[in-house]
């Protein structure tokens, strides 16, 4: 197709093509946009594009009032605190798992994929009364451990589909040269895994970042990150739509941009390797 | 390689992340499912009995049971239409040169980047509100009146968030398959004589069905539990238009504190992810042998 192209239909095709994509795009440019208006021009009829007094003033206002440090702290420290134990805990096991297979291996993977495909409402009445009795409902150290646990299935099978493309005689050779396991591990293996792991952290991000069923569960103040934030702008007295638009796009820019940086692995990740 | 003594610091090595796994999911799994057979009411603590399957049958003939079921088939089938058939369209279409296509693809795929609470209120209010949203104003200018989207299709102001966020989700994946499509094959079609539509169904259709069904199974999985959506817009509501299975036992639980009923219904909802779940082991454990 490419072959018989015209300069004519390539533009005209690129024309419809960025129609289509700004069109899917449009409901966060739409919520950027509006974060910078006056609550009042933010519901003005007919909508304003850019002819309206530009204000900062809703990013001032969203922290003044309901203090949004400490949900966006929250959200770093889930989603950090999260990715950082499930790293531990993943990088062992795959590594075990990719270099010391034994026949069960392939059954472990595939059960640890099953645990992720048990729908939360299945556990959320044990969990919730787990976490009242033993006084983890709305701790910081609660949510870590339960996005830990959600997203560890998805760590170790990306791991381990990066681990497995590491040569194992390089392996060997720093083993005939004396290394231990524990150097063999971090001196040899994790340098060479290093773009699979980061990739694999930044998806974790992402994941703990956006979840949404477990936080708004199990948190009410101390310990509730972003996602809890913005539902608490569901409530009709809270409807100012550009307070909710300035503290959205707070919400959701780093994250976008990780994302956007890790589009690649994330198709890796998110069909357990088997789309490549 | 693996000798003896490795294979046994294997073992040692992958056994913490089994064990957290078991007793994350397989002690509360078991706990609901005991749950499942008491009278178990948090607001009547100490009265707890064995009332065998008795939970069941009030969930299961339950008609806010029917309706939720209903609900929730209607939304995962509906979003994987959507999304299917618009991450085919949109794979083929970022598959073809285009002007700038880096940027462009980074657009439409930063709608599954979107927290869902975030999703859910900028479409409900910015866009859909039928006083001052986007929607109504298009409306206004095509002189239609404007759709109170809520009230009178919240079902489908659902449909239409979530298929929002998880299109890009199969555009990725279908791109990233359409990207591994043999040049040569088609170009030979093309020499053949095989048209545009020919080619499409024929080679390329083919090719993607891998990829179609590893969307249609990680959708459906996802998508039987959506949740976040409809908390923070419809509360399930009106009535219970916009009710699915999970927040149906989520009101169960957390709003009227019936354990057993909450949990017989967690347990319904396992069930129907697990048929999903089967299919999908299945595919992905033999594309691990190969």
């Amino acid at each position: 197709m490419e072959k018989k192209q015209t300069p004519l239909s390539y533009l005209s095709f690129s024309a419809f093509a960025w129609v289509v994509g700004l069109l899917i795009f449009f409901p966060i440019f739409w919520m950027v946009l509006t974060s910078f208006k006056t609550e009042l021009e933010a519901v003005s009829i007919p909508p304003s594009f850019i002819s309206f007094d530009w204000t900062l003033e809703n990013y001032a206002e969203v922290q003044e009032r309901s203090n949004y440090f400490k949900f966006a702290m929250n959200s770093v420290i889930l989603a950090v605190g999260s990715t950082l134990v499930g790293l531990v805990f993943a990088v062992t096991c795959a590594w075990a798992m990719a270099f010391n297979p034994t026949k069960r291996t392939k059954d472990a993977l595939l059960w640890m994929l099953s645990t992720k495909m048990m729908p939360p409402v299945g556990v959320l009445v044990p969990i919730y009364l787990v976490f009242r009795d033993w006084g983890l409902l709305d701790t910081r150290f609660g949510l870590i451990m339960v996005l830990f646990l959600m997203n560890l299935p998805i760590m170790v099978w990306m791991l381990y589909t990066y681990f497995k493309e590491i040569p194992t005689d390089i392996l060997e050779a720093a083993r005939m040269d004396g290394a231990t396991l524990p150097k063999e591990i971090i001196f040899v293996l994790l340098p060479m895994a290093l773009p699979g792991i980061a990739s694999t952290m930044l998806l974790n991000v992402i994941l703990a970042w956006n979840e949404a069923f477990w936080t708004l569960n199990l948190t009410t103040s101390d310990a509730a990150p972003l996602t809890a934030f913005i539902a608490s702008y569901s409530s009709p007295e809270g409807l100012f739509w550009a307070k909710l638009s300035a503290a959205s796009t707070l919400a959701v820019a780093p994250i976008l941009v990780i994302g956007w940086f890790s589009q690649k692995q994330l198709v890796r990740g998110l069909t357990f390797g088997a789309v490549k | 390689m693996s000798t003896r003594a490795s294979t046994l610091t294997g073992r040692i090595m992958s056994a913490p992340s089994i064990i957290v796994l078991f007793l994350w999911m397989a002690v509360p799994l078991g706990m609901t499912i005991y749950f499942s057979f008491l009278r178990y009411n948090l607001l009547a603590p100490g009265t707890e009995e064995w009332i065998g399957t008795l939970n069941y049958e009030f969930f299961l003939t339950d008609p806010a049971f029917f309706a939720s079921l209903a609900n929730t088939l209607i939304l995962v089938g509906s979003v994987l239409v959507i999304t299917i058939v618009g991450g085919i369209l949109l794979g083929l279409m970022l598959d073809q040169p285009i002007f700038g296509r880096g940027i462009l693809r980074l657009l439409v795929i930063a709608p599954f980047f979107i927290m869902p609470t975030v999703n859910a209120l900028v479409w409900k209010n910015l866009l859909m509100d039928p006083v001052s949203g986007m929607f109504a104003w298009l409306a206004s200018l095509l002189g239609l009146p404007a759709i109170d989207w809520f009230t009178n299709a919240p079902l489908t102001s659902i449909i239409i968030m979530v298929a929002w966020q998880w299109l890009p989700f199969a555009v990725l994946i279908l791109l990233t398959a359409l990207q591994s499509l043999d040049r040569d094959q088609k170009e030979a079609a093309q020499m053949d004589g095989a048209g545009p539509l020919s080619i499409f169904f024929y080679i390329t259709l083919p090719h993607l069905s891998r990829a179609i069904t590893v969307v249609v199974l990680i959708e459906t999985i996802f998508l039987l539990t959506v949740f976040a959506e409809i908390f923070v817009t419809t509360g399930g509501g009106p009535g219970l238009a916009t009710t699915n299975i999970a927040f149906l036992v989520y009101t169960q639980a957390l709003l009227q504190f019936d354990v057993g009923g909450a949990s017989a219904g967690g347990i319904v909802a396992v069930i129907l992810a697990n048929i999903v779940a089967i299919f999908l082991i299945r595919l992905i454990g033999k594309n691990l042998d190969k």
